[in-house]
């Protein structure tokens, strides 16, 4: 176990944690604010990465794709919004959880349909299918590495608007105190809207940049999505700065978990036992850390709302 | 009359099941016998659901974990030369009962939005472990070598015995089911659904309650498990999955949650329909998820409450 | 002279930058009625949140029948002997009035860990939910579905759940809210013939209810209790009319 690999799965580990921040952020102010369980959630991030492989396909240009594909994963879930979700405000969460369950379904059979049930086949752009050097001896991916840097840049982005400007301070209010918002006069509707279309983007380029590094199958959203909610609640609910510690925390938990435990363990137990425990437990390792913030702070590390 | 139109239909339905094999002989068709046996085992599983979900207001999306822990409860010792049902069963009851006691401990500590997260997140985190455990066949799963053993008299290899000792569960666990609703129990679980601020204004500390009603769902629901187990004589962790606890889930809805009765017609509906859709179309699911958001909006009270006299129990 | 049956000292308690309640001090004598009154804003809600058990204090205790309650939670307490009524009207909605009174009962009469035989047969439950309820006046609507109930009906099922937890203090949050002026009749009366056998902390907005119940008033402003005594003492005392001015006028 060379520091120099353990410095590379650290950097793998803050590459998953700014995956699961581009979903998070968006989920957990849809949570805050809007109070919507939106299961499908997830589906975006699918869509975000079908979108992006089939411009990638027509096109060979991982530009056109990205400029299809975010737009247009946009659009969707604007579609999605006022189709379905607009009816869902109202409602308790059973039946909001109900029909995003209806529509993760739904979602998941319709790219099947157009693209079958096989993983899709997709590509790294040839401009950063290199590796860059980080460190004497240590080279990394280029394109794992600007993912980190766009989900940086993301994050610092979202700091400005939710600190800087009068939407952030509506957004932060609005995660604080929903009624009160709305109470003073605000256009709700448009707030909500503006909100969900943030979570939406961000999902699809969360989706879009997936797409090469993980593979790219129906369902491929609630796999992901899943760990999104640990982030979340370890996070706190409706917090953005919660989202990102909480994915940072969870990425790299679950990234060292998987390279390291394994062997950690089998100098312990020896290495046919750790060859099912070591896999087994790392798989467990960030709900057990959930558990683990549950019962010491059950409203997570950061929570947005009050009372 | 509500409660006498009520019971009517209970009896009509339990009376039509229990005639499934002996229609099934007479138009040479054994593959019912299997389809409502199929049938019956979610049914269970939606009712233990139901108590909690319908009864105790806690939207509890990881329901289908208890149904794998008691599933493997049976196959694992099988995988051993362990066969004896008594055994196994017990395991199962035993072992989801306190996988729900564990995790209904941290999940109930919140509620709302984070509640349904939280009990989704853990019962995926037990799919993971079943798929990374590769002794006990990974993702690919497990055969069951032989079905439960209870003795000479009650062979579950005889399709029609199987089918009889499901029914007979699942009305005894209706029986019990009634019974808890009912009791002192029931009426606090469902009056901390109605209003659980008050609930400890007047002194009861809920959590206690809450936690062992989901504790006693989970146990049901494993023994709706193992007896899964037996019927497909073939497991694997995709029982655990978070998709299997939606489609419980929606078979109580469907059904008419909170009646007990309710998520059996779900269990009904929902499963037949699965199987005509599928006959039709490979891509079936495409018609059942805009279906649901439909059912959601628009008929809240599922099947249960189209019934004449329908509505809540109790 | 015996303990204060409820003592509250230096309580505190803020959100964020909001001082709700800035270091109140209480004494409430076994048997008596004080009435807790203030303008709007006052932070009544929230000592009454404090001294049911619903919201934590920041500072400060609460010593309730000769022990110290501070942070124990609310079923904790209701098992000590304090009761509580609540503002806005709590009830179980979707129950018959008889049901909500029978349920308070059965918080005290023992554990529900039974599954077996219905709550509604038990006659230990019910018999004395149904003297409660007739105690309140609502005897002949004991079967009825208590979210069908009148407003009025609704505040003394309320006050008949509280009751029937055999409650040594009565915390009321604002038992005449929404009502007309012959249903605030019914409950004062109600009211007044509680007064002595339950100790009552009455928090109110209708002057004609306090000064028909209480036997000392403490007057609640900004968090502090800036004035405390018999009722009479209140009504001449500048400072609480200065804090009136502009709200409610004392009658």
């Amino acid at each position: 176990m060379s520091p120099l690999l353990v410095v590379e799965q650290c950097l793998n580990g803050l590459q998953f944690g700014v995956m699961l921040f581009l979903m998070a952020a968006g989920l957990t102010l849809v949570f805050g604010i809007m109070n919507l369980v939106n299961l499908a959630h997830g589906s975006l991030y699918m869509v975000g990465a079908y979108l992006a492989t089939a411009a990638l396909g027509w096109t060979g240009s991982f530009v056109a794709a990205v400029v299809f594909a975010l737009p247009a994963t946009l659009l969707v879930g604007m579609l999605v919004e006022v189709i379905a979700l607009r009816s869902l405000y109202e409602r308790d969460h059973l039946d909001q959880v109900l029909a995003t369950f209806g529509l993760i379904l739904f979602f998941n059979e319709a790219v099947a349909i157009v693209w079958g049930r096989a993983a899709l086949f997709t590509t790294v752009p040839p401009a950063l299918a290199g590796h860059i050097q980080i460190l004497p001896g240590l080279r990394y991916p280029a394109y794992r590495a600007v993912i980190i840097l766009v989900g940086l840049a993301i994050a610092v982005l979202l700091y400005v608007v939710v600190s800087h400007t009068r939407l952030g301070m509506l957004i932060r209010a609005g995660a604080s105190n929903r009624t009160m918002v709305a109470a003073l006069g605000v256009n709700i509707r448009l707030l909500y809207t503006v909100v969900f279309g943030f979570g939406a983007a961000l999902a699809g380029l969360g989706g879009l940049m997936a797409g090469p590094i993980y593979t790219v199958l129906p369902g491929m959203g609630e796999e992901i999505l899943i760990q999104v909610f640990v982030v979340i609640v370890i996070g706190g609910i409706g917090s953005i700065r919660g989202a990102l510690v909480g994915a940072v925390v969870v990425g790299m938990v679950d990234t060292l978990g998987r390279a390291f435990l394994k062997p950690m363990l089998s100098t312990v137990l020896g290495p046919s036992a750790a060859d099912n425990a070591g896999p087994a437990l790392a798989s467990m390792l960030i709900y057990l850390l959930m558990a683990a913030v549950l019962y010491f702070r059950p409203q997570g590390l950061f929570p947005a709302a009050r009372g | 009359m509500d409660s006498r139109a009520r019971a009517l239909t209970l009896v009509a339905g339990l009376a039509i099941l229990a005639l499934v094999p002996v229609i099934a002989a007479l138009a040479h068709q054994p593959f019912y016998v299997d389809l409502f046996r199929r049938i019956m085992i979610f049914a269970i599983a939606a009712v233990s659901l139901d108590l909690i979900l319908g009864f105790g207001g806690m939207v509890s999306f990881g329901h289908a974990a208890y149904l794998g822990i008691g599933a493997y409860a049976v196959a694992i010792p099988a995988f051993y030369g362990i066969h004896s049902g008594l055994v196994q069963w017990t395991l199962a009851v035993a072992l989801s009962g306190l996988a729900a006691l564990v995790i209904g401990a941290v999940s109930l500590r919140t509620s709302g939005v984070s509640f349904i997260m939280i009990t989704l997140a853990f019962a995926q985190m037990l799919y993971y472990l079943g798929i990374s455990i590769n002794a006990w066949g990974a993702d690919d799963g497990m055969r069951l070598a032989r079905r439960s053993q209870f003795g000479p008299v009650v062979d579950l290899a005889n399709p029609d015995v199987f089918y009889y000792v499901v029914l007979g569960l699942l009305v005894a666990l209706l029986w019990l089911g009634h019974r808890l609703i009912h009791a002192r129990f029931g009426t606090v679980i469902r009056a901390a659904r109605s209003n659980e601020p008050r609930m400890q204004a007047i002194g009861f500390t809920t959590f206690r309650y809450k936690l062992a009603a989901f504790a006693i769902a989970g146990a049901v629901c494993g023994l709706a498990g193992a007896l899964l187990a037996n019927h497909t004589e073939y497991l694997t962790p995709s029982y655990m999955h978070w998709t299997r606890s939606g489609d419980i889930m929606v078979m109580v809805i469907l059904g008419g949650m909170g009646t007990l009765f309710g998520p059996v017609l779900g269990a009904v509906a929902f499963l037949l329909l699965e199987d005509i859709l599928s006959a039709w179309t490979v891509h079936w699911q495409i018609v059942l998820g805009p279906l649901l958001v439909l059912v959601v909006l628009y008929a809240r009270r599922g099947l249960y409450g189209l019934l004449p006299g329908g509505g809540r129990d109790g | 002279m015996a303990e204060p049956l409820l003592s509250v000292r230096g309580l505190r308690k803020r959100f964020g930058g909001l001082v709700a309640t800035d270091g109140v001090d209480l004494d409430v004598a076994e048997g008596e009625t004080l009435a807790v009154i203030g303008p709007n804003g006052a932070g009544k809600t929230t000592l009454i949140g404090q001294l049911s058990g619903v919201l934590r204090p920041d500072a400060g205790t609460i010593r309730f029948a000769g022990a110290e309650v501070t942070t124990l939670s609310a079923a904790a307490r209701s098992h000590r002997g304090l009761a509580r009524s609540f503002q806005i009207t709590s009830i179980f909605r979707d129950f018959s009035a008889l049901d909500n009174v029978a349920l308070a009962v059965q918080a005290h009469a023992g554990h529900s860990f039974r599954f077996w035989r219905a709550a509604r047969a038990e006659a230990t439950l019910r018999e004395p939910a149904r003297a409660i309820l007739a105690q309140v006046g609502l005897g002949p609507r004991a079967d009825v579905i208590a979210g069908t109930l009148a407003h009025g009906e609704q505040r003394q099922l309320e006050i008949a759940m509280a009751l029937a937890t055999r409650p040594r203090l009565l915390l009321l949050d604002e038992p005449v809210a929404g009502m007309g002026p012959d249903e605030s009749q019914r409950m004062v009366q109600l009211l007044r013939a509680l007064r002595g056998r339950h100790t009552m902390v009455l928090v109110e907005h209708d002057m004609d209810v306090v000064f028909a119940l209480a036997d000392r008033i403490s007057v609640l402003v900004y968090g502090r209790v800036i004035a405390s005594g018999a009722p009479d003492a209140i009504r001449t005392n500048a400072e609480v009319r200065r804090a009136y001015l502009g709200e409610e006028v004392p009658a």
